[in-house]
């Protein structure tokens, strides 16, 4: 399945869909959107070999959790597709990036608009922090840094099995303050598990401020080396180099692309809030307002109408 | 004289699990620790290393289920969940992942210590939503796990013996059942894991004293079949003990009190165990008696039940089984 829209429209159409939205319910994910849709846009449009969806357009509501009587259940992946052996499959660490994910699932044709309407409304499958029945989901990830090594344990599954499909994993750079990270990467090394790849959203931002003030972690790029890894940097606004690097020879190492990205890219005004971003919340209508007609105006749209 | 059994699980796990490609075989770094060298050097290609790195092993656990295996982790029990609790949790709990937690060295099984002890970790996987739990209280048991565990549809904590086991049973375990090891209808006693042992010492000396028992042994924990325990408890005349390799608190003794509480039931309860305490390094026989998990401390608890002395001596008892610390069995003195 191959959008005809170029990965920057995807990227665009994402900001501007979560911008819409954050606007709507007065904040949101909004800097997630900055410095990771060119991310998620390059892995949906273009990178990812997935199947056609296996679910509906319109997110059914939440079906319960797993348990031995609930019989529905099933989790969100069928929006990337169908598990078959060819296919590859997408593990979203940092679940907090929810939303940005669901904008990008509309933008490359798997879900409806009308999906995101639902976002965070109680009874939903559509939730604020992803949820493994939530759409594009898997497995939760809602506590950072267990995604990596869950992607290893399906990658070497599927080695074993003779599949060649791969295993991505879409990461954020706070995971790396968790230990269970190294750990994830040192097995793979150890394993020589080389289909698991990784693009980390490197914004140097995390819940408290900045990383540097909140938990400095040195030169992550050199880290992963260390720990066995095949690192790429990159500009992570910069398609091009995306692909250059997913091209990067990595046998029997993981290889991880630490994505290097602004948290305020592409809305300016966002600096504002620095060092502030996980969560932008306006403190009043003024501000709101004003929000409204930057952003706009950055993402080359009208302002939102969010009176009505 | 009991049957001593030399590491039962070696052999059990080799036989259930050589050459299906579905099940795997992970190890953090305690492979002979917990019996799965022999299998390690024979089947490599089903063996996977994960090192000392419990979190990631219990993702990556989560991540083979994904793609349709069935692991087997092996390690001390305490590693299994105290520090990856919320790896245990989201990555193998609430999907249901079909992950089997062989976790070795129960309770006071171990002079390791407090660090070594797992002590409350039923406590924890029964309030754990899709978890079942069985429990092993000889080298039968013990042989019969891997099949018992491996024939649910989703995670399951085992309590697993090692080294030199006795055998008590010639059945293996059938999940969800209760053994009624003898039948009685003064005092209802229930048992699990290495405690089943200590109240069959009691039991003869209980005959003796006119007393009868009726003995249950639980080796499946969760799912419960209360129906079952409630038709024992109305059947015995003065009330229920329960003795436990673990903290009285969320064990065998808990899941006895709420079926009773639930039920209405208006019979006495005495719950031994560790009673809100850490256990020490020290052998087995030694933290038995010391933290009274042992026959004497059934006596004693059946005679508090009863209101009276029996004057049953350690000599009645009959004869305890005394393991060397440093017996050859073990890969170390762990």
């Amino acid at each position: 399945m191959r959008n005809e829209k170029s990965t920057e429209e995807v990227a665009l159409g994402i900001r501007r869909r979560v911008f819409e939205h954050a606007m709507h319910n007065n904040g949101g994910y909004l800097s997630q959107a900055c410095s990771a849709a060119e991310q998620l846009a390059w892995l949906y449009n273009e990178e990812l070999k997935l199947g056609e969806p296996t679910l509906p357009m319109i997110p059914k509501p939440f079906r319960g959790v797993p348990s031995s009587s609930n019989l529905e259940y099933h989790t969100g992946a069928g929006y990337n597709g169908p598990f078959e052996p060819q296919f590859d499959r997408l593990i979203i660490a940092p679940a907090h990036y929810a939303l940005v994910a669901y904008a990008t699932l509309i933008e490359v044709g798997r879900m409806a608009p009308e999906g995101l309407e639902m976002f965070n409304k109680d009874g939903s499958s559509v939730e604020m922090i992803g949820a493994e029945h939530s759409p594009g989901m898997e497995v939760h990830n809602g506590t950072l840094g267990i995604g990596l090594s869950t992607a290893s344990g399906l990658a070497y599954g599927r080695r074993l099995r003779g599949e060649h499909g791969r295993t991505w994993v879409f990461m954020s750079d706070g995971e790396v303050q968790e230990g269970q990270t190294w750990e994830a990467v040192q097995a793979c090394a150890h394993h020589g598990i080389d289909n698991v790849m990784a693009i980390m959203d490197v914004n140097n931002q995390q819940c408290d401020g900045a990383m540097s003030s909140v938990m400095d972690v040195g030169d992550i790029r050199a880290k992963f080396i260390n720990f066995g890894a095949t690192c790429m940097e990159i500009d992570g606004h910069d398609i091009g180099a995306m692909r250059e690097a997913a091209k990067e020879p990595h046998e029997g190492r993981p290889l991880i692309i630490l994505a290097r990205t602004s948290p305020f890219n592409t809305m300016s005004i966002l600096k504002e809030r620095f060092p502030k971003l996980h969560y932008v919340r306006f403190t009043d209508e003024k501000e709101r307002a004003r929000f409204n007609t930057s952003i706009a105006a950055d993402l080359g749209i009208d302002p939102v109408d969010y009176a009505h | 004289m009991v049957e001593m059994v030399f590491r039962p699980y070696a052999g059990a796990f080799e036989k259930f699990a050589a050459g299906n490609p579905d099940i795997l075989c992970l190890s953090a770094d305690l492979t002979s620790s917990c019996e799965i060298d022999g299998f390690r050097d024979r089947y490599p290609d089903q063996f996977l290393s994960l090192g000392m790195a419990e979190q990631n092993m219990m993702s990556f656990a989560g991540g083979l289920g994904l793609a349709g295996f069935r692991p087997f982790i092996h390690t001390f029990g305490v590693f299994m969940y105290r520090r990856p609790y919320d790896q245990l949790m989201t990555s193998v709990a609430y999907p249901r992942r079909r992950v089997r937690l062989m976790g070795f060295l129960p309770g006071i099984t171990t002079p390791g210590g407090m660090t070594h002890q797992s002590i409350e970790d039923i406590g924890i996987m029964r309030s754990i939503p899709n978890m079942t739990i069985l429990e092993t209280g000889d080298a039968t048991e013990v042989e019969s796990i891997c099949e018992a565990a491996d024939s649910i549809d989703g995670p399951v904590w085992s309590r697993v013996l090692r080294g030199s086991v006795p055998r008590l049973f010639d059945t293996p375990i059938k999940v969800g059942e209760i053994r009624e090891l003898s039948e009685g209808d003064d005092v209802l006693v229930a048992t699990s894991g290495i405690c089943t042992e200590e109240a069959m010492r009691a039991r003869a000396a209980f005959a003796k004293a006119g007393i009868s028992i009726r003995h249950l042994h639980l080796h499946t924990i969760k799912p419960f079949d209360s129906r079952a325990l409630l038709d024992h408890i109305g059947s015995v005349k003065h009330g229920v003990v329960t003795l436990e390799n673990h903290v009285t608190e969320g064990g065998v003794g808990s899941l006895v009190a709420e079926t009773m509480a639930d039920a209405g039931v208006g019979k006495r309860l005495i719950r031994l165990g560790l009673k809100d305490t850490y256990a020490h390094g020290g052998s087995r026989p030694y933290l038995m008696k010391h933290y009274g998990l042992d026959a004497s401390a059934l006596v004693r608890g059946i005679e508090d039940l009863m209101g009276q002395d029996f004057n049953i001596t350690e000599d009645d008892l009959a004869a305890a089984r005394f393991d060397d610390v440093h017996s050859l069995v073990k890969a170390e003195a762990l």
